[in-house]
């Protein structure tokens, strides 16, 4: 008997298998694509020569 | 553990740490999961009973226990918000209630495929499919009371809120749905004891996708720092703008 | 205590006097109620015997209706705010505009459910049980209620949220509320299911006052 040979019900199998791979690799390229939108945008802003808000303050306080 | 919590109030330290522990969660949650799926398809045995549907049991069961742990993290998060406000709770709150909803989805949908051939019916009235379907909707509740808020911060506390009401009901709620059931349809026939021959990779797949849980938790909680952070440095950077606009036109001022 | 009183009297003068939304939620349950025949045909066994599932569901979908009034004048023209700095508890204010609710609200569609089993054939022995499930029940519909109202009464949107977030809440009020009737048809009688429905009441009394003076006081800061 074949490892991918699963019976009758094969359909049923495969289909579950296949909605897992698909919803889990969804997420997974989501959260790649998400992180690296935001790095891009941090980049950006570091760019640009804006500086987060701690540093800000500790040189020149202006945004206090 | 107080002192751990502690020290990863801080996000930078949490981003250096979890940026180190990232690569070895997701690499483990891989191999186990591949290992899993070898003992699934080449090692275990059909079930004598259900032949090789069975199979499916694999990827719901682990799913089915996502769904319900990542709603009890949402809720130790959601407690941590309130009570000790926690600068992360709230990261991981919003983090894990997506890839929660997601977990209780994929249970629904393969319990519900695995339900055809057993039962002959795609949905049946099941109390466990009952309450898994309930615990849908609150984290669907969950995640449009955050969207409908502008404020990130209300939104944030009242969705912790939410959420500790609905750990404090869930349990209510099963108990209700078991009752129901048992009053309206005869037992499924869906109790009988897991074999060991089952067990064995049953439990791999289900540490795997745990792994694949915590890994995908860390990157999106990790997303939001990114993301908080480059809010705060555009509002930095407008209201820098707006400073030196001031400087120039004293009447502003 | 005296200020608690206040504020229900208060509170159901208000709802008294503007009528509207009494009759609307009213009407939409007798709306509500006589659309099922139309939609499952005029069988008068089968209408009979899911009567009590359609005026439950239907009771809860009328309520909801109303829910959001709870909170959602006081916080616009600002009484809220001095709500929230009286001597009085927020949890006793969300309290006394629950309780309110469910006198104005619960009680008033839990008297018209018999009415409305005539539409749906429910056999007149039974309508007894059903007032009783009823008032026992809407408490749970009113106090888990207000938490939805508290929650979503900056929300946009609000009103959808609001059935999104409570449905759920409901489902234990509704299975009991369903299994007394059924029971009391059967040997072993209403006791056991009539006393958890009690106890779910009594359960949102405890909560419902709690969880929405904490959403309420997460907004008005």
């Amino acid at each position: 008997m074949s490892i991918f040979d699963l019976g009758p019900h094969a359909t049923f199998i495969w289909l579950s298998y296949i909605a897992v791979v698909i919803v889990i690799t969804g997420l997974i390229s989501w959260l790649i694509f998400d992180g690296q939108r935001q790095r891009a945008a941090l980049k950006d802003l570091e760019d640009r020569g804006v500086r987060r808000r701690s540093s800000v303050s500790s040189d020149t306080g202006q945004n206090q | 553990m107080q002192t751990l919590t502690q020290k990863l109030a801080n996000p930078t330290r949490f981003m250096q740490l979890s940026g180190t522990m990232l690569p070895w969660i997701a690499g483990a949650a891989a191999v186990i999961i591949a290992y899993g799926l070898y003992l699934v398809f080449a090692v275990s045995p059909p079930d004598y009973q259900q032949g090789e549907t069975v199979k499916i049991m694999y990827i719901h069961v682990p799913s089915a226990w996502l769904a319900m742990m990542a709603y009890g993290l949402v809720a130790v998060s959601s407690f941590g918000l309130l009570v000790f406000r926690h600068p992360l709770a709230d990261v991981s709150a919003k983090a894990a209630v997506p890839i929660g909803a997601a977990f209780t989805f994929l249970a629904l949908f393969t319990g519900s495929l695995w339900g055809k051939p057993m039962w002959g019916t795609y949905w049946v009235w099941d109390a466990r499919l009952t309450s898994v379907l309930i615990l849908f909707f609150l984290y669907l509740g969950l995640m449009a009371l955050r969207s409908s808020m502008d404020d990130e911060s209300t939104a944030a506390k009242l969705t912790a809120v939410l959420a500790l009401v609905g750990v404090a009901i869930l349990p209510i709620i099963k108990f209700s749905v078991d009752w129901w059931n048992t009053l309206h349809q005869p037992s499924t026939g869906f109790t009988s004891t897991v074999d060991p021959s089952l067990r064995v990779p049953l439990l791999i797949m289900a540490l795997g996708f745990t792994l694949l849980f915590f890994a995908m938790h860390l990157k999106a909680m990790r997303n939001e720092i990114l993301r908080r952070r480059v809010k705060a440095m555009r509002v930095a950077d407008i209201a820098h703008r707006d400073g030196m606009s001031a400087l120039s036109n004293p009447v502003a001022g | 205590m005296n200020a608690f009183w206040t504020l229900v009297g208060r509170d159901i003068r208000l709802a008294v006097r503007e009528g509207g939304a009494l009759g609307t939620a009213l009407g939409f349950f007798l709306i509500v109620v006589a659309m099922m025949p139309l939609g499952l045909g005029p069988d008068l066994n089968l209408l009979s015997r899911i009567a009590p599932g359609i005026l439950w569901i239907a009771l809860l979908l009328a309520a909801l209706l109303s829910l959001g009034r709870i909170f959602e004048t006081d916080y616009e023209d600002g009484t809220l705010d001095v709500f929230a700095t009286a001597s009085l508890p927020l949890e006793l204010v969300a309290a006394a505009k629950a309780l309110a609710h469910w006198l104005t609200t619960g009680i008033p569609l839990a008297l018209l459910a018999p009415v409305l089993g005539v539409l749906l054939n429910l056999d007149v022995k039974t309508y007894p049980v059903l007032m009783a499930t009823m008032l026992v029940g809407t408490p749970a519909v009113s106090f888990l209620g207000a938490i939805g109202a508290a929650l979503t009464v900056k929300a946009r949107r609000g009103g959808l949220l609001l059935a999104l977030i409570v449905l759920p809440l409901y489902v234990p009020t509704l299975i009991f509320g369903i299994s007394v009737i059924s029971a009391s048809a059967g040997p072993s009688g209403v006791g056991s299911s009539f006393l958890i429905l009690m106890a779910i009441s009594l359960i949102s009394i405890a909560l419902g006052p709690l969880a929405a003076a904490a959403a309420l006081r997460i907004q008005l800061q």
